[in-house]
């Protein structure tokens, strides 16, 4: 441990410390669901904890929308924000780094490093840009399989997500049911409804409604369609938070003490959806927001089942935690529901909770009591069976 | 165990599929399931007793039994089982009709508010009973339908429901002769199982 230039100790405790991403670099086909195939392609990723020696406690994460690998730890001392699910990973946290080997990886199609619309085409020598093949969640656990084989695992002890990540682990127990025992599921749906498939399109619209898209091409032109991202960021923005903790946070504040009588910012609101929007479309890539959006929209395990959910997880042989959010209305607990009720009618096993919470699809992120007890006993389960697993 | 579990476990079929509601921390779903061979799911309200359910590995729910069942399919169940709970729920009548819709048969657990104690207490002291059995204040009981085995039965009996078993006893499920001679005075909890 050092003291830092603020005289903070670092690292906090409970926390990983520092951590390193590193990448894997895959030259073998891997055929997706669209048709199209990707030669040769990369994934970046981070790792916590150490391996056992059976490889039996490695825990897989999987990010949400706008998530990345870094999903735990500094990369520098000087680093203001820990990873984006720091609050849930970590010694002494819900997913125990001094019991598993914890493997984050930023999706194929993402902008953090893996294979996506900003990297060059081979074929080319160009960005990707448009020509970025539309992935799905089938191909991300696809990759994310090739990615265990790499790392030696077998099969995980648990696969962990919120939201799209959420979708991509539900994916995992039914197209690789024998690689996890334990599947934990957070503020996530079976399939997006009609209205989040809406929230999504405007987004979409916001992006490629930007001059400064360039059909996707702005790379080669060397401008960003930041207008377009950061609109469709606050469009989205709006729809994680509740109408609650938007009144708490903001309320009807002022940004100074008076109305301006203009259409510029007089509420704090205003003030801080547009500071969202604009940081986000500085570190965030056009396509890449197209891409997961649509990721998100398609995925629907049961389509192939006439909508018959039940028939769909059919194969699953993993235990399921499923955590909702009361105030929720981006994946509302009744979206967890309809997963939970299928998982008992398919007669597997699975937990609910619906965590009492004010703040809306955000609140899978941000520290909660309850919400870490109940994560925590499941997971805690996960670290005995692998216990008794090495004992006998 | 709990004396009254233990007879309740006796009730159950090895192998057969369960679904406890208001399992509390999941004691009873927990011995099924290592000493039965029992599978099924707790149904709790409690953010406490679903922690202790996951902690102990037992598969639990979030659910409020007073919404009703219609998360399940008509008689997916062999077994629908309810301690201690049937008293704190709005409808009794529409509980028992889910239970034994969901269920081939329900077992269900609850005191007695004619046992001999709460008539002398009523009748003595003019206030509503307590004891160890009812032991909160009328104004922050959980207990807002309190009934006696009698109005239990003519319940079941208006519905057409077979009573297959009894037993009754006092707090810790022990009986006593008095007890299996009039139990509606002697009974203080009693636990049935029924059918249609």
């Amino acid at each position: 441990m050092t003291a830092s230039s603020t005289g903070e100790v670092f690292p906090p405790t409970h926390s990983v410390g520092l951590v390193e991403p590193q990448v894997c670099q895959f030259n073998q086909p891997l055929h997706l669901a669209s048709g199209s195939v990707l030669q040769d392609w990369q994934l970046m990723i981070e790792t916590y904890g150490e391996l056992n020696t059976d490889a039996s406690n490695a825990v897989l994460i999987c990010h949400a929308l706008s998530g990345n690998h870094h999903a735990a730890g500094y990369h520098s001392e000087d680093d203001t924000k820990p990873g984006w699910w720091d609050a849930y990973i970590g010694p002494g946290k819900p997913i125990d780094t001094q019991h598993f080997f914890v493997v984050s990886l930023n999706n194929l199609g993402g902008c953090h490093g893996s294979t996506g619309p900003s990297s060059i085409d081979p074929a080319t020598g160009q960005p990707f840009g448009p020509d970025f093949p539309v992935l799905t969640v089938s191909d991300w656990v696809d990759s994310q399989a090739l990615l265990a084989d790499r790392l030696g695992i077998q099969q995980w002890a648990a696969i962990v997500g919120g939201s799209l990540g959420g979708m991509q682990v539900l994916e995992w127990s039914l197209r690789y049911p024998q690689r996890l025992r334990h599947a934990v599921v957070v503020a996530s749906s079976p399939k997006l409804s009609a209205q989040n498939i809406a929230f999504n399109e405007v987004a979409r619209q916001a992006i490629m409604s930007d001059p400064e898209f360039c059909d996707g091409r702005y790379q080669e032109a060397d401008v960003i369609p930041r207008h377009g991202v950061a609109l469709a960021r606050m469009v989205g923005h709006i729809t994680y938070l509740s109408e609650h903790s938007m009144g708490e946070k903001f309320g009807r504040d002022l940004r100074t003490d008076k109305l301006n009588y203009g259409f510029g910012i007089d509420f704090e609101v205003e003030s801080y959806l547009r500071y969202q929007g604009k940081s986000f479309s500085e570190r965030f890539d056009a396509n890449t927001y197209l891409l997961m959006t649509k990721a998100l929209d398609y995925f629907d395990p049961a389509k192939t089942f006439d909508g018959d959910l039940v028939k769909a997880l059919a194969p699953i042989q993993c235990r399921f935690l499923v955590v909702s959010f009361s105030t929720d209305w981006r994946f509302s607990p009744r979206h967890s529901e309809e997963l939970v009720n299928a998982l008992t009618a398919a007669q597997k096993r699975v937990s609910y909770a619906r965590i009492k919470s004010p703040h809306g699809h955000d609140a899978f992120l941000i520290p909660d009591e309850r919400y870490e007890a109940v994560f925590t006993a499941f997971m805690q389960r996960a670290a005995q069976e692998i216990k008794q697993g090495e004992a006998s | 165990m709990r004396q009254d579990l233990t007879i309740i476990a006796n009730w159950v079929e090895p192998n057969s599929r369960v679904l406890d509601l208001a399992c509390g921390d999941g004691e009873l779903l927990h011995y099924l399931e290592e000493n039965k061979g029992v599978v099924g799911y707790g149904l709790e309200i409690d953010a406490e007793q679903i922690t202790a359910c996951i902690a102990r590995g037992v598969d639990v729910l979030e659910q409020d039994l007073n919404r009703g069942l219609s998360n399940f399919a008509n008689s997916s169940y062999d077994t629908v089982i309810m301690t201690q709970a049937l008293q704190v729920l709005r409808r009794q009548d529409l509980a028992l009709d889910e239970m034994l819709r969901v269920g081939q048969e329900a077992i269900v657990t609850f005191p007695n508010f004619a046992h001999w104690t709460n008539r002398f207490y009523l009748s003595w002291k003019g206030q509503m009973p307590m004891s160890k059995t009812l032991p909160h204040q009328w104004y922050d009981t959980p207990n807002i339908h309190l009934f006696t085995f009698k109005d239990f039965e003519a319940l079941c009996h208006k519905k057409g429901l077979k009573i297959l078993d009894r037993a009754v006893g006092d707090f810790a499920y022990k009986s006593h002769w008095k007890a299996r001679l009039w139990p509606n005075l002697f009974g203080e909890v009693a636990i049935y199982r029924i059918g249609r």
